[in-house]
């Protein structure tokens, strides 16, 4: 056996400025952000705090707001769980848009100007950019997001082609974060509508070929406060986290209650 | 930290959609307001012809051409988006191309504008 040198790796062929660090090397900057504090214990009044930090740009919203939260005032109050964009816990507004917190890169906004971070509206807020979620939740339970086969239970897997999987592929995606309910004009002054979120998960229901209740959920949906209610403001397509084309489902499902016997 | 005290929280930052139907809503409430006062006027023929003639009289001069024209421009955005409104609902691919039915939208109302504007502001101002 040859005893082989052991050969230098090539030189990179990028070349570097003197003084520009190699890997690990993060930029920071610094930005203003201003969160809308809420706290019934001791004003009924909503009021914004601000503060100036030092983030990083691999920084996100939720890390902001981490900071602030461990390093500066341990009183606000937010809801995060995964910080990985798959729980749904922080969906918030920021800079008046619905957003999760933790995949909203800090980069991304104009860190020029102060960072405005609000609860979701729609819903009762109880402190800080906490809101009770039950309204929202109540409306998801109602269109019955579970599995109604009738019939003999099979003795093996239900089966389902690639095809019948595809037709309601977009509405598996969602995570129950409720940004598009809360981005919802309809929803604000109308509390009782159903709301995106509950009619994308009926229409993941709906569209499935192993499920028998899709007419009990239509009609359902038929209902004042159901479908009709949207007035395909696409604000709901544009805040989902999950990119699922909701007023595009909202549209099928009325399609469906038209066309279909209910 | 600093605290600044500003009570109401800020606008939803909606786009294209959000504002379409925001504008859809406000045409639709200066039509409704608009039929109204034209059901009232129409049916004053009815009660006398002298009467009427003297209310559509009053119509004729200089802001009321320029409310006439701003009637118009509401209707026509109206008329337009609501056919978009229809086809977000009724074709396929509606969801998807709502943007760009919007400047279809605003494209077609510009045009028609532009040719009503001409014609009616040269009766209106030009006697």
């Amino acid at each position: 056996m040859s005893t082989e040198t052991v050969e230098k790796e090539p030189a990179s062929k990028i070349e570097l400025a003197p003084g520009v660090g190699g890997g690990g090397e993060i930029p920071t900057f610094d930005i203003t952000l201003k969160v809308r504090r809420y706290n019934p214990e001791v004003s009924d009044d909503a009021h914004w705090d601000e503060w100036k930090l030092t983030m990083y740009g691999t920084d996100r919203v939720l890390d902001a707001l981490h900071k602030v939260k461990w390093e500066h005032d341990g009183s606000v109050s937010f809801r995060r769980s995964c910080a990985h964009g798959v729980c749904g816990s922080d969906a918030m507004r920021i800079n008046g848009r619905n957003r999760l917190a933790c995949k909203t890169l800090l980069k991304d906004l104009d860190t020029s100007k102060p960072i405005l971070v609000e609860p979701i509206k729609g819903l009762p807020v109880e402190k800080d950019l906490i809101v009770d979620m039950e309204p929202f939740f109540q409306s998801y339970r109602e269109i019955m997001p579970f599995l109604i086969s009738k019939g003999h239970e099979p003795s093996a897997e239900r089966l389902q082609s690639a095809e019948e999987r595809e037709r309601y592929d977009d509405t598996t995606k969602c995570i129950l974060c409720a940004a598009c309910t809360s981005s919802c004009p309809v929803f604000w002054t109308d509390g009782q509508y159903f709301g995106p979120a509950a009619i994308v998960n009926a229409h993941r229901f709906i569209f499935d070929s192993r499920d028998d209740a899709g007419d009990m959920r239509l009609e359902i949906l038929n209902d004042k406060e159901g479908v009709w209610r949207c007035r395909t403001t696409f604000n709901c397509t544009e805040a989902c986290p999950r990119g699922i084309q909701v007023t595009k489902a909202i549209s099928e499902v009325k399609q469906a209650i038209l066309t279909r016997s209910v | 930290m600093s605290k600044t005290l500003t009570p109401a929280g800020t606008l939803y930052r909606g786009r294209e959609g959000q504002w379409s139907w925001v504008a859809h809503r406000i045409t639709g409430v200066v039509i409704f307001f608009f039929l109204l006062v034209h059901v009232l006027d129409t049916s004053l023929v009815r009660v006398s012809p002298e009467a009427y003639d003297a209310v559509i009289a009053s119509y004729k001069n200089p802001i009321m051409g320029l409310g006439e024209l701003g009637l118009v421009a509401a209707i026509v955005f109206h008329a337009f988006n609501g056919l978009r409104v229809i086809a977000v609902d009724f074709w396929k691919q509606g969801p998807r191309y709502h943007r760009q039915m919007l400047w279809g939208v605003v494209g077609l109302w510009a045009i028609t504008m532009i040719a009503f504007s001409i014609r009616h502001l040269s009766h209106v101002f030009g006697g």
